[in-house]
């Protein structure tokens, strides 16, 4: 099997539209379940109380937010040095829910931190970089939506995903180091290092949970381009 | 679309196969052409039909989504160095300084292209051209016309064999053109060759047509 | 006459490092005309950094505590507002267009342009910084290190900044957007510029902050002309 089929938005358009109804399935199945285990069997933690089962959501939405950034860089690597157009696609199909984690891991960092610190936010070394973050997600989809051209909106998305992705090493460190100046600002928010099995659990389906959402939605979302961009014969053919 | 040309694609400059697509729009499909040592290309057509695009495809401005420009039997890649020693493009803005001088853009132009020139050549061509009397004045004060002229002293004293000319005759008078044609058959005679993407009747009888229709 | 040769002897004369000379000289000799708008930025410095005195009160203790960060900022704002410079009238006139077409590599090109962008703005504003410093009470040593964090701050802010100046030319709203993708680049020039500062008004060493600075600085000048030249063949294809 030729898997260098699948680069082109022809094929890839009926191959998406099968696999993403499963991711979407897959999600579902793994949020209930790890929202039961988060919400109802692990067990109480004994310094924050009832409070830190936010984690179940926060972890995985702050690790999707960051790993998204990296993926979308990596399809803009593709993009420009194999000029793919399908890469592009993903890539920008991606990045709104890259925004939607990112936003998510500040939002709940906020609800988390206002029992537990007294405050909605703090700038704390994670939260700020976070944050950060959030405003290059943001500056990714203001460009690529403020060029008309598609084409150049794609190879300019890609080139500053790949710029932005060089500079979160730089961003992350910078800003753990203007934290660790200011003493006293910083908080840790783990808690315990120990996690209760059930805990561990509840996590890890929390976080694939995650992934197959960011998948399925990446999926729907590539297919809505390309029926955008792509003459009607390419997407038409599903049918047949 | 181009079957007439095709047929002689077999100088130095080959284009084969390009294709571009502008948006929802495709500008051409498909089109090859050659020019040959010591020959001129006319592009014509309809506004809208891609004669600029296809100029800066050439030049390298532009990438096609098919097809290749080739050089001697060697395709050019995107970025490549000798495709930007070879192509000499004048494109349909002035590509002057509104704030300097017609020397200073003179010089500046020619740095960039790696020649140096010296402010005696430079002021010969622009005189040549035209333009004595005016080499300091801020080109913000030059009419249309005599802003092409600063674009006709620089084709003077390049030495590149290619040139891609969009509309190089606008906003000429009757002299000027006379002087954009007496250079243009210096260059095809010494070996030289070029573009030129023009809708107006150019002074020149021996160049060859290629015609852009557009796609519906 | 001599004829033209198709194989190009020319070609092999070229030393590529000419073109960072070329690009520069003509960068400077256009930006000589233009002098009003050299000062301009300056002018918006000093403004800037006047106000915040008249927003937050006059007691010296503050001032000189927000002293590094409300410097830095204003240098941020000042070299955004310079941006667009840089490649947007070469844009409009075409010029941009003969420089992708040079036959020197556009990423030598392209830093020539750059340290022409920080000769004319970051430079002038480095010098003029202790006359700002002042009116916040900071005195010798730090004057000395706030200068030397914006030398080696500013140009990185260049560099990225001409990423984000390429990639908007020609669209709408071009200025507002190029701040949104390039201010978060700057945050770690900003940390580590305004640290250093802080860290000598507090009496600390500031060598730390100062050589992270200059780490940015050279790992920007390696890669950042790269990266501009890539935007700009996108923005003009």
């Amino acid at each position: 099997m030729n898997l260098y089929r699948y680069a082109s938005p022809a094929s890839f358009y009926p191959l998406a539209g099968r696999l993403w109804p499963v991711f979407a399935v897959i999600a579902a199945l793994l949020a209930v379940y790890g929202l039961y285990e988060g919400l109802f069997v692990a067990p109480t933690d004994f310094q924050q109380g009832e409070v830190y089962r936010i984690v179940f959501i926060h972890v995985p939405a702050a690790w999707m937010g960051m790993f998204i950034y990296l993926v979308m860089a990596f399809y803009g690597v593709l993009a420009l040095s194999f000029n793919t157009r399908l890469s592009a696609m993903m890539m920008r199909a991606l990045a709104p829910t890259g925004m939607l984690f990112t936003f998510l891991a500040l939002w709940t960092g906020a609800l988390w931190g206002k029992p537990t610190w007294g405050t909605y936010w703090i700038w704390d070394g994670r939260m700020t970089s976070t944050l950060v973050l959030f405003f290059l997600y943001v500056g990714f989809i203001a460009l690529t939506e403020s060029i008309d051209d598609e084409r150049r909106a794609d190879r300019a998305g890609a080139l500053l995903a790949i710029v932005g992705s060089v500079n979160i090493p730089i961003i992350y460190f910078s800003v753990t180091w203007w934290n660790s100046l200011h003493q006293g600002l910083t908080f840790s928010k783990s808690g315990g290092s120990k996690m209760a099995p059930d805990m561990v659990i509840a996590m890890v389906a929390m976080v694939f949970a995650c992934w197959a959402y960011s998948i399925a939605v990446a999926l729907v979302r590539a297919r809505a381009i390309i029926r955008e961009r792509e003459p009607a014969h390419v997407w038409n053919g599903e049918a047949a | 679309m181009t079957t007439a040309v095709q047929a002689a694609a077999t100088g130095p400059l080959r284009a084969e196969g390009l294709q571009v697509t502008r948006g929802p729009r495709q500008l051409f499909s498909e089109l090859s052409f050659g020019i040959d040592s010591g020959e001129i290309l006319v592009l014509r057509g309809a506004n809208g039909t891609g004669k600029t695009t296809l100029l800066r495809v050439v030049a390298g401005l532009t990438q096609p989504d098919q097809g290749s420009v080739q050089w001697c039997g060697r395709a050019w890649g995107a970025k490549d160095a000798e495709r930007r020693s070879v192509c000499l493009y004048l494109g349909h803005a002035h590509a002057l300084k509104e704030e300097l001088s017609a020397l200073q853009n003179l010089k500046l132009a020619l740095a960039l292209d790696g020649i140096e020139a010296g402010t005696e050549a430079c002021a010969h061509a622009l005189d040549a051209c035209g333009l004595a009397g005016r080499h300091a004045v801020q080109v913000r004060r030059l009419s249309q016309g005599q802003k092409r002229r600063v674009g006709l002293a620089r084709l003077a004293l390049s030495e590149k064999p290619l040139w891609l000319l969009d509309e190089p005759t606008n906003a000429l008078d009757a002299e000027g053109i006379e002087r954009f044609s007496a250079l243009i058959l210096g260059h095809t005679a010494k070996g030289g060759i070029a573009a030129v993407a023009t809708h107006l009747p150019m002074p020149f009888q021996s160049a060859r047509e290629l015609r852009l229709e557009g796609s519906a | 006459m001599s004829s033209v040769s198709l194989e190009l002897v020319e070609q092999s004369e070229l030393a590529p490092e000419d073109g960072f000379w070329v690009a520069l000289k003509r960068d400077l000799a256009i930006a000589m005309q233009n002098k009003g708008e050299l000062a301009q930025a300056l002018a918006f410095m000093a403004i800037v950094v006047s106000l915040f005195p008249l927003a937050v009160g006059p007691e010296a203790q503050l001032l000189k505590r927000i002293a590094p960060g409300v410097v830095w900022v204003a240098a941020l704002l000042a070299a955004l507002l310079t941006l667009p410079r840089l490649f947007a009238s070469d844009y409009q006139d075409g010029t941009l267009e003969q420089v992708l077409l040079s036959p020197y590599p556009l990423p030598v090109l392209c830093a020539g342009k750059t340290l022409a962008h920080w000769l004319t703005t970051g430079l002038p504003l480095a010098v003029l910084a202790p006359l700002f410093g002042l009116q916040y009470g900071l005195n010798g040593d730090e004057l000395g290190v706030l200068v030397a964090s914006l030398m080696l701050g500013t140009p990185v802010l260049s560099m990225l900044g001409a990423i984000g100046a390429a990639l908007t030319l020609g669209v709408r709203g071009g200025s507002i957007l190029m701040a949104l993708l390039v201010l978060p680049l700057f945050v770690p020039v900003l940390i580590f510029g305004a640290g250093a500062v802080e860290q000598a008004l507090s009496g600390q060493d500031t060598t730390a902050n100062l050589s992270l600075l200059g780490a940015v600085m050279l790992a920007g000048a390696v890669l950042t002309p790269v990266a501009i030249a890539a935007a700009l063949r996108i923005s003009l294809d």
